[in-house]
């Protein structure tokens, strides 16, 4: 039923394209999200013991058997699920899917029982193992308009959110309707290569809409039912 | 008021732990006591640093805490079950059984949620699960499971425990206001006996379903993921399955220690060990039975992502803990519990040892293999439990003990009015019973 209120064609679905062709694998994505979304620095230590934050991380992936073998780097955000199951898990609400397709996390609510880490067959959800921590030159340039986590909490890519709150007050203000190319994530942003594409999967004439239609579009693990709204165009074909 | 003095003197060995507390009891408190302090500030420790200083990262989030949560609730399926089930059976080997078993349920609970809200990043937080509960949820499920569960087996543990409590009252002179609130009054009528047998019949049945919606429920919170080899229909009865068998082990240790300590030879006798060690051959048995369905479906389905997890099981990190499991859950047991010569206290304290360890390394296997392997690559991280997991596993143990030494100092830990009302009523009950079965003995 969410689901099919989530696709109602009234309502914005948010939506991610990612060109494979074009992605340079340059990790500029990794480092605008970072920044963007006070993810916290974890020394080399406990990034050792697997212990990162990363929202948006490039995960490596072999294609192709042997002889035709083709090592690939994919970015990987958060899906932000139709049919997430990482939301059905949570005992206290704190993981939730919002009207727009936006799967949200309160990371004020949340007690820390790591069951939708486990559920999420993408691991796009991470831990705060300890208190989070900046080197002291960096704390003084956090995002205001993204909570700091504390220690004991899952987090998550949340497509910027903060960022469509802003924009639509800003719009609200001048008087006019939202329009997609106001909300855009720190990624998208920041891809070089313009390998990035964001916007309403509802609007057909999106670009992300048009780029979903493509041949090259797929998604991961389609086939378990979740309906991520993170497509994929493939390399080289 | 002469005969009642007679009949306390007949099973006076069974005061003699409430009546007199030696010197080994206080050294044993005191070690268990020791222990359990080493934990709670090695918690403290946890609880100010974050679970850092857990093995536990990405993306293995759960490890040694769930397993102790799977394994303690498993253990509890020792007591009320077991002894719900022998007393609707009618089993009159029962009697000096019972209470032993079911104090196990009721004091293992604590540890089994403990353990759970150990695990929480937040524990701060942890009443969040009501004020914003999601039931959609198999954590609520298994929130509301255990507490009724928890309910129903303190019930079922009281209801036996009033006659008893009424003796005490009467005899014991120790702590007489106690025991006089507790025993609600108990005189032992007609009337009294009535409602209490109509009581514990109630409960008795009531218990069934509920102990084994508990495991069930624990089982969802795998087998309700999508994630390789926990999405499985098995896990259910796998589970209660598993939690039976470790739970007769649980039992089967604290009767021979009870027994050995308390010098109780007459009321748990050879013959509780060797009937409790064919349950617990039954149970070995079955499962293997479940084992090996669930893992020869995966293999025979052959799924990539299952099979990765498969062969690191078989053959690859995990291999020690899945074949130790093996080894501790059947190989083991299995032959000791087979022969009649083996079956003794020792034999099935021995298997039952083995069961125990073998239990806790199966949910292991279940949680941690399947979590270091994800869908999607990841980089390798293997997971080792830190001391501080140790630390606490240990701490939970030696408080559970603990509390168990204390209720024996309380209360009588063979039921008296039960095995009385055998020696008195259930011959004769028996034989009519027998006579029922069979024709041409003369009865209808």
């Amino acid at each position: 039923m969410r689901t099919a209120f989530s696709k109602g064609f009234l309502m914005h679905r948010w939506g991610m394209v990612i060109d494979l062709d074009k992605c340079t694998a340059c990790q500029a994505c990794v480092v605008a999200c970072q920044a963007e979304n006070n993810v916290a620095i974890i020394g080399p230590e406990e990034s050792a013991k697997g212990r990162t934050i990363h929202w948006i991380e490039l995960i490596p992936y072999i294609e192709g058997e042997y002889p035709h073998i083709k090592a690939r780097l994919l970015p990987r955000p958060c899906m932000h699920c139709d049919n997430p199951p990482c939301t059905k898990v949570c005992p206290v609400y704190a993981t939730y899917i919002n009207e727009e397709g936006l799967v949200g996390q309160i990371n004020h609510r949340c007690i820390g029982c790591r069951y939708c880490t486990t559920a999420c067959p993408y691991t796009v959800k991470y831990f705060n193992w300890y208190p989070p921590d900046w080197p002291k030159e960096l704390k003084g340039s956090l995002n205001r308009d993204v909570s700091v986590r504390t220690k004991g909490v899952v987090e998550k890519c949340t497509f910027c959110s903060h960022r469509l709150l802003r924009a639509r007050e800003k719009a609200k203000i001048e008087g006019r309707d939202l329009l997609p190319e106001d909300y855009i994530p720190a990624c998208v942003q920041a891809c070089p290569s313009g390998a990035m594409y964001f916007g309403d999967l509802n609007d057909s004439n999106s670009t992300v809409s048009t780029l979903s239609r493509e041949r090259r579009a797929f998604r991961l693990m389609e086939e378990l039912g979740t309906e991520p709204k993170v497509i994929y165009l493939s390399e080289g074909m | 008021m002469e005969e009642k003095e007679l009949r306390l003197e007949e099973d006076a060995i069974l005061f003699e732990p409430i009546r007199r507390t030696g010197r080994p009891f206080y050294l044993t408190l005191s070690i268990l006591v020791a222990i359990i302090l080493w934990a709670v500030w090695t918690y403290l420790h946890q609880y100010r640093h974050g679970l850092g200083v857990t093995g536990l990262a990405r993306p293995i989030f759960w490890g040694v805490y769930i397993t102790n949560f799977v394994f303690f609730i498993g253990i509890s399926h020792a007591g009320t079950l077991i002894s719900a089930i022998l007393r609707l059976a009618k089993a009159e080997w029962r009697r000096s059984i019972t209470r032993s078993a079911e104090v196990i349920t009721v004091l293992v609970l604590f540890f089994g949620v403990g353990n759970i809200l150990m695990d929480l990043g937040r524990p701060d937080r942890m009443f969040n699960i009501i004020q914003f509960a999601q039931f959609r949820s198999p954590l609520l499920w298994d929130v509301s499971s255990i507490t009724i569960y928890l309910t129903a087996s303190s019930i079922y543990l009281y209801l036996p425990l009033i006659p008893d409590i009424a003796l005490l009252r009467d005899y014991s002179g120790k702590r007489k206001w106690f025991y006089q609130i507790f025993a609600l009054g108990w005189k032992g009528t007609e009337r009294q006996h009535h409602l209490l047998e109509k009581g514990i019949a109630f409960m008795a049945i009531l218990v069934i379903p509920v102990a084994i919606s508990v495991h069930t429920v624990v089982s969802f919170v795998f087998a309700m993921t999508i994630q390789p080899m926990w999405h499985s229909a098995i896990f259910g009865p796998y589970f209660v399955a598993g939690a039976i068998f470790s739970g007769i082990a649980g039992l089967i240790v604290a009767m021979n220690l009870i027994r050995k300590v308390y010098h109780l030879e007459d009321y748990l006798r050879p013959v509780h060990f060797n009937n409790l060690g064919i349950l617990l051959l039954v149970m070995t048995l079955l499962w293997f039975y479940f084992t090996f369905t669930e893992y020869i479906t995966v293999y025979y389905g052959g799924e990539p992502i299952q099979m990765t997890i498969f062969w690191s099981k078989f053959t690859g990190g995990f291999a020690p803990y899945f074949w130790g499991m093996f080894l501790f859950c059947f190989v083991i047991p299995l032959p000791i519990l087979s022969l009649r010569k083996t079956r003794t206290p020792l034999g099935t304290l021995i298997a039952s040892i083995s069961v125990i360890i073998g239990m806790w390394l199966e949910r292991f296997v279940i949680v941690v293999p399947t979590l270091t392997n994800p869908r999607l690559p990841n980089e390798a991280v293997s997971y080792s439990p830190t001391w501080v997991e140790w630390s606490i596993l240990a701490g939970c143990l030696s408080f559970f003990i603990l509390l168990y030494m204390i209720f024996t100092k309380i209360f009588p830990i063979v039921s008296i009015w039960e095995v009385r009302e055998g020696r008195e009523k259930s011959v004769a009950e028996v034989q009519e019973r027998i006579k029922t079965y069979l024709p041409g003995i003369g009865a209808e």
